[in-house]
């Protein structure tokens, strides 16, 4: 994979997941995605975005327009230096009737997006990946 | 600070959201829904979401708890004309916003909770939410 | 610079030369490609993989210093795949590079152990190399492939409007994830744009009803409620029913019918609609009262 443009954007308040949401939502629209994979791509960076503010304690996303063997896709990486996950499967759980929210957005993303991984160190801070493919 | 406007209509309330809402408006929503349905005495709440093309949990958590609180007051909710892209998606997430009830636009949503009432006023009991 | 690169670079002419000639009538393949542009593929892979190895002689073409020779294989790798060439063609034109290289080694390198080194080291290179054409051909050829198998899934869901608010929606076939998103779409699309409150999905044309299956009718349903559409499920057949409930398959909310007719009716009633008969009006000759007391608001 190329990485062909890059960008950061901070996450340290609520306004600035309305701001990673827009900013998705145009390199998304520039890259001619449909409009429903716009909005899945969309949704999953809110959901992550979220995260990171609430649990990651601030961090920041990384937009990337990759390219792949013979596709192009947009590559979405969500850092924080928070206090990480320690059990990760039981957090990538759908938790939504549990209120909490976090394991909706962690399952959520990975059902939204074609590529997801994570990395998650209890006292360092947690890593999301998620990439779709035109 | 800015808020969503909450129009008056009879005795119902219509809401149209159309800005992207940070986390503080959409709060500040759940409020002011609430307050209004005790002030008039409202027997109905239509949220229109027509505008809206991103929904993500947060969001859906909104309109439930809404709907429940709305609920609580003795007020019907509906939501309306959510585009086929959200829905797609929410549904993905996982979301199914169950207890919200919905309808296709503003027009079928106020025929919606003209029923309700009917049926309240008629005393068939609280209607209860159909998936 | 390395003791190879620095043979390699000295003699990249004699080794395209060697290469060319040396690359069998099959390989060529000069029904697909003309002499001149195989010189110019050959002279610009050389050229890429003499730099490559200037700066990293290891071998190892994930590194940085070989991003260049990924991407100008990839892009000889993709165009030969469209003009019809093998991959195992594509995968011999690079492999038939190595005889060429270990010819000029053997000559310029004394020390066997040198000797023996840079040819592991060349041999390891190539082989990379050609696995990355043959990773690209797949890859080029699924993408044509996926893009096709999308055209074919939109073909075939067509939805169908059986009176005003009213949508069927006919499955034939298989109903995988793929299958599923496009049936959303198309379904959701035409409740907007006929303002349908009904839709019929009839499974009729759907051999098995498992698990995974019943998962995506569910997505479906739920998706169609969330926007103010009412699903209902035609066409299950004995067999499938009994499926269903030996899987135990929640269907809790899901009205279901055995025949789309019954479906049909169920819609036409629950918006508020019936079928009447109309006196007089056999052989499709109505009286002019009847008919104007028969039309629909």
């Amino acid at each position: 994979m190329s990485i062909l443009k890059r960008e950061k954007l901070p996450l340290k308040n609520s306004g600035d997941i309305v701001l990673a949401r827009q900013k998705v939502r145009q390199w998304a629209a520039e890259m001619r995605f449909s409009l429903v994979d716009q909005t899945k791509l969309v949704t999953a960076a809110s959901e992550l975005a979220r995260n990171t503010l609430d649990h990651g304690h601030g961090g920041e996303m990384t937009l990337e327009l990759v390219n792949g063997l013979a596709k192009t896709g947009l590559k979405l990486i969500f850092e924080d230096q928070g206090p990480g996950i320690p059990d990760i499967e039981t957090a990538m759980k759908d938790g939504f009737t549990s209120g909490g929210g976090m394991g909706l957005g962690l399952g959520g993303s990975k059902r939204l997006s074609n590529e997801f991984s994570i990395e998650s160190e209890v006292g360092k801070g947690t890593k999301v990946t998620v990439l779709r493919w035109k | 600070m800015e808020r969503i406007p909450i129009l008056r209509m009879g005795t119902f309330l219509l809401i149209t959201i159309q800005v992207d809402m940070h986390d503080r408006l959409a709060m500040q929503l759940q409020d002011d829904v609430t307050a209004r349905i005790a002030e008039w005495g409202s027997g109905g709440v239509l949220i229109d979401i027509s505008s809206l093309e991103i929904v993500d949990s947060f969001i859906g958590r909104m309109l439930a708890n809404i709907a429940a609180m709305s609920r609580v007051l003795g007020a019907e909710t509906v939501v309306v004309g959510m585009q086929p892209a959200v829905a797609i998606t929410l549904v993905e997430l996982g979301m199914s916003l169950p207890g919200v009830r919905t309808a296709l636009n503003v027009e079928a949503g106020m025929e919606l909770l003209y029923q309700s009432r009917t049926a309240m006023e008629l005393g068939l009991g609280n209607e209860h939410p159909e998936a | 610079m390395s003791k190879l690169a620095e043979i390699i670079s000295q003699h990249e002419d004699e080794i395209r030369k060697d290469w060319l000639e040396n690359m069998s009538r099959a390989i060529q393949r000069g029904d697909l490609m003309s002499k001149a542009e195989l010189n110019e593929q050959s002279r610009d892979l050389l050229a890429s993989i003499v730099k490559g190895v200037q700066v990293d002689d290891t071998g190892e073409v994930s590194a940085a210093a070989w991003q260049p020779t990924r991407e100008l294989l990839t892009e000889i790798s993709a165009s030969r795949a469209r003009r019809g060439f093998t991959p195992t063609e594509t995968a011999h034109f690079v492999l038939s590079l190595k005889q060429p290289l270990f010819n000029v080694i053997r000559r310029k390198e004394a020390n066997a152990d040198e000797l023996f080194k840079n040819i592991v080291t060349i041999t390891v290179l190539l082989d990379r190399l050609s696995l990355l054409t043959s990773e690209t051909f797949m890859a080029t050829r699924e993408e044509l492939i996926s893009r096709q198998q999308q055209e074919l899934l939109e073909l075939s869901t067509p939805v169908v409007k059986l009176w005003d608010g009213i949508l069927a929606l006919p499955i034939i076939g298989t109903l995988d994830s793929a299958r599923t998103q496009v049936v959303m779409e198309n379904l959701l699309q035409s409740v907007v744009a006929t303002n349908s409150k009904f839709a019929i999905i009839d499974i009729t044309g759907v051999p098995t009803v498992d698990t995974l299956v019943a998962q995506h009718l569910l997505k479906t349903i739920t998706a169609a409620r969330l926007m103010g559409a009412e699903c209902i499920i035609s066409g299950v057949r004995p067999q499938i029913a009994q499926t269903i409930v030996h899987l135990g398959i929640d269907l809790a909310e899901v009205i279901t019918k055995a025949k789309l007719s019954d479906a049909f009716a169920l819609a036409l009633q629950r918006s508020g609609r019936g079928v009447v008969r109309i006196a007089g009006a056999a052989n499709g000759v109505r009286p002019l009262a009847a008919m104007n007391a028969q039309k629909e608001e």
